[in-house]
């Protein structure tokens, strides 16, 4: 079982009863998972991929403000989005049970940041527990409600890229728990507070906190209480997962006092009290931020982040804890430590539509600024037609801010920003309404692909159906323009590339002269499995002896399928990959790569 | 418990993203599962999926970490050649390699086995299947020498029968026999 289906599983089992979320590296198969029992259980009552995860958040909350038990999942920069209702749910509290789930992605392996969102935790005030492995994970999906619950307060479960996508040998879930029984009763005085009323609730909340930090089924835990030393280890987290394997490893499970720390805030008092007075030092390590670390008051006995013991920076690999421990405990040596080799770059798949429409985009405006966004088509960046990646939905608002910098310039440069479908939805339509009021001069490319692709294709309200594949109202994405007051909207398939690279021409000229023009590229992502089927026939293309190696496609294109083999002058189509999209039929300047007539 | 089922495995499975490197990875584990062994995976989501590179850890016995640490995995299941310079640092000392590859790759110290998998795929009509191919050799290369695998031929086309729909689990057998019978002739 994934790490991502065992908080699933955990959820579930313990009746959560709405469960909601926006898809996200590594959090998005929380949710898969949860849909998934819905469909074998018909339990949570409500399940559903949300527009962005402050939507997401407070669908949720609404649902533990009535009394059931609920979930939120995102990825770390999700919580960013979600962070205002975060802030202000801390202080009102829950009367269900509220998990709060931020998966952090160390790294990072597909983030645009390392960040902790144990800080988020702490900004916010509420207690954050850190799973080892998918089995903790699911415990402490249970332990979340119980505490929740007890404390009437929002609870963080904070899993790691390497607990989500860990996978491990765990019974099935089991039988979904009781719902509780839904009612949300009227206290205007908690639900809807005036500022008189929140210094009381921020009050309750720190005595909450106080309290949290006595319970003690959240303590940390001393995992060999035989251990006899004047040096300890404590961890949290994956890295106590690594730490445990390793002081095993080495030999120290007799003499090195290990600590696993299960909620790094609030951090136990008489775990302070304790460690602080019986070791001579205590090395501390976790991942990214060094939480629990700063809650430890007294310097003198810490050992981690703080003195640079412990990086600060990118993933704990077991590697690196290995040598920090070996270190902390005067064992000779290092661990062995893996070469740094490039990897292989991500590219866009094989017929990937965001190709041609990338291609398309460098055609019509060669010497624009590029803005772009969050999604496969980030890797745009591949073909020169990405210069710019904030986070979700800055795209459109990045393109307002480069025209209102260079718009006294006579000159002004093109600017063509380009944006998912799910991401225009999450965040790019509030940027567009600002951009049509302020007459923003850019051309904005959708590229509508019907779905969330790269996280594993998820829905998009565009797309009609839900978390658990139930029919669900379209929202029509020109119509959402036109609503915002764009003149200039047209769709098209990129595939036709030519009249494509036309349809950009013209966008481009329309936008120079009266203000934000659309184009939406729509074309299904070739991974959908909710893709419908197309009438259009996958072209056999060859390469002929007229190709003379210039790498003209290979540089521009790039599509997969495209290869040069070492050696040989001519490039190849990789069969086993060529999508038989036919676009790289337009692209070669030789007219070198044909399509072959399937009759011969 | 026999020694077998005391021993520790550790694994790495090595590729780019849509050679389904996932794939096998879970149908190792399942494997292990069958035989009543902990198994503890670590796999490659995300943007490297897209044709980047993508590992998978897979740790058999009794372990906390999902991570192979360097020199400590007993062997490596190369789907793409290019990838061993990044990863064959994670093979022991004495470890074990099988490499799809045109040619016998050149790994001194290491046992290396080789198969030119994505031939054999394109031969047998299923070109996205050589990491299946790939497994079906290892499965007969390392038949018989004491650093086998935790399971034979037949778990693994029990569990890929399991696994579907006709067709489907029946290409997949396919491809791993053919694997296998490359495996059995080197
Ligand atoms: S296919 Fe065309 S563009 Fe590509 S290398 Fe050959 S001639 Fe150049
Ligand atoms: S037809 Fe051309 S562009 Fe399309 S997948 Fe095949 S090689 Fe790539």
């Amino acid at each position: 079982m994934l790490g991502n289906e065992a908080i699933a599983a955990g959820l579930v089992e313990n009746g959560c009863a709405m469960a909601t979320s926006y898809p996200g590296t590594p959090a998005s198969e929380i949710l898969a998972g949860i849909a998934r029992l819905k469909i074998d259980t018909g339990r949570p009552r409500h399940v559903q991929w949300a527009v962005n995860e402050k939507v997401a958040f407070e669908i949720a909350y609404a649902g533990c403000m009535s009394g059931l038990r609920t979930a939120v999942s995102m990825k770390q920069v999700g919580l960013n989005v979600a962070s205002d209702p975060l802030m202000s749910a801390a202080y009102m509290g829950v009367r269900g049970g509220f998990v709060v789930i931020s998966a952090d992605d160390p790294g990072p392996h597909s983030s645009q940041t390392e960040q902790d969102s144990r800080l988020m935790a702490m900004l916010a005030k509420i207690p954050v527990l850190d799973p080892d492995s998918p089995a903790q994970a699911r415990q402490m999906a249970k332990l979340s409600y119980e505490i929740s619950e007890a404390y009437e307060i929002p609870v963080m479960l904070r899993p790691t890229t390497r607990v989500c996508h860990a996978r491990q040998d765990l019974p099935p879930a089991g039988v979904p728990g009781e719902e509780a029984t839904v009612g949300f009763k009227k206290d205007p005085s908690r639900w809807a507070a005036t500022p008189k009323f929140r210094l009381q609730l921020h009050r309750a909340l720190e005595e909450k906190l106080d309290a949290l930090s006595a319970d003690p089924r959240t303590a940390p835990r001393l995992l060999n209480p035989d251990a006899a030393g004047l040096r300890a280890v404590a961890a949290s987290g994956v890295a106590a997962a690594h730490a445990r394997e390793i002081i095993q490893d080495l030999g120290l499970w007799e003499t090195l006092p290990f600590y696993q720390v299960l909620q790094p805030f609030p951090l136990h008092r008489s775990f302070i009290d304790e460690i602080l007075g019986k070791y001579s030092e205590v090395l501390v390590i976790e991942e990214t931020t060094g939480v629990i670390e700063m809650q430890i008051a007294d310097r003198r006995r810490v050992r981690g982040k703080q003195d640079g013991r412990v990086p600060s920076v990118g993933e704990l690999h077991p590697e690196t804890v290995e040598s920090v421990i070996r270190a902390f405990a005067g064992l000779p040596g290092y661990a062995a430590q893996m070469p740094t080799v490039p990897g292989r770059r991500p590219t866009l798949c094989a017929g990937c539509p965001h190709r041609a429409s990338f291609y398309a985009v460098k055609k019509a405006a060669p010497r624009g600024i590029y803005t772009s966004d969050i999604g496969c088509y980030t890797l745009g960046l591949n073909l020169g037609a990405v210069d710019t990646v904030l986070c979700m939905g800055a795209a459109i608002s990045q393109a307002a801010g480069f025209y209102h910098a260079h718009r006294h310039l006579t000159t002004r440069p093109d600017i063509v920003a380009t944006i998912g479908d799910s991401t225009f939805f999450h965040a790019g339509v509030p940027a567009l309404i600002d951009a049509v009021a302020q007459q923003v001069r850019f051309v904005l490319v959708i590229l509508d692909n019907r779905t969330t692709a790269m996280t594993g294709n998820q829905p998009t309200p565009a797309t009609g159906v839900g978390a658990c594949d139930e029919p669900l109202s379209a929202v029509d994405i020109e119509g959402l323009v036109a609503g915002c007051g764009v003149k200039f909207c047209r769709t098209a398939d990129p595939y036709e590339l030519e009249p494509f690279i036309a349809l950009l021409k013209e966008a481009v000229s329309f936008s120079r002269e009266q203000g934000p023009a659309v184009v939406i590229a729509r074309h299904p992502c070739l991974l959908d499995r909710r893709r419908v089927p197309s009438d259009r026939k996958p072209v056999q293309v060859v390469v002929t002896d007229d190709c003379d190696g210039c790498g003209y496609c290979l540089k521009h294109f790039e599509c997969p399928a495209l290869v040069q083999v070492k050696g040989e002058e001519r490039v190849r189509i990789d069969p086993g990959i060529c999508s038989g999209c036919g676009v790289c039929l337009s692209i070669c300047r030789n007219h070198a790569i044909v399509a072959v007539d399937p009759g011969n | 418990m026999t020694e077998i089922e005391a021993k520790r495995s550790q694994i790495v499975i090595s590729g780019v993203g849509g050679q389904g490197v996932l794939f096998v990875t879970r149908i190792l584990a399942e494997a292990a599962i069958r035989h009543r062994r902990p198994a503890l995976t670590s796999e490659t989501h995300g943007m490297a999926q897209r044709g980047g590179t993508v590992i998978s850890h897979l740790k058999v016995g009794d372990f906390a970490s999902p991570l192979i640490r360097p020199g400590a995995a007993d062997g490596m299941l190369v789907l793409k050649e290019e990838n061993i310079a990044a990863h064959q640092g994670f093979l022991r000392p004495g470890g074990w390699m099988v490499v799809n590859a045109i040619e016998a790759a050149d790994a001194p110290g290491v046992a290396c086995g080789q198969i030119d998998a994505d031939d054999i795929a394109r031969q047998i009509g299923q070109p996205k299947a050589a990491n299946v191919i790939l497994l079906g050799f290892a499965l007969a290369w390392l038949d018989g020498s004491n650093v086998g695998l935790w399971c034979s031929r037949r778990d693994i086309e029990d569990i890929v029968a399991s696994g579907g729909d006709g067709k489907r689990s029946e290409d997949l057998a396919a491809a791993i026999d053919a694997g296998y019978a490359q495996g059995m002739k080197s």
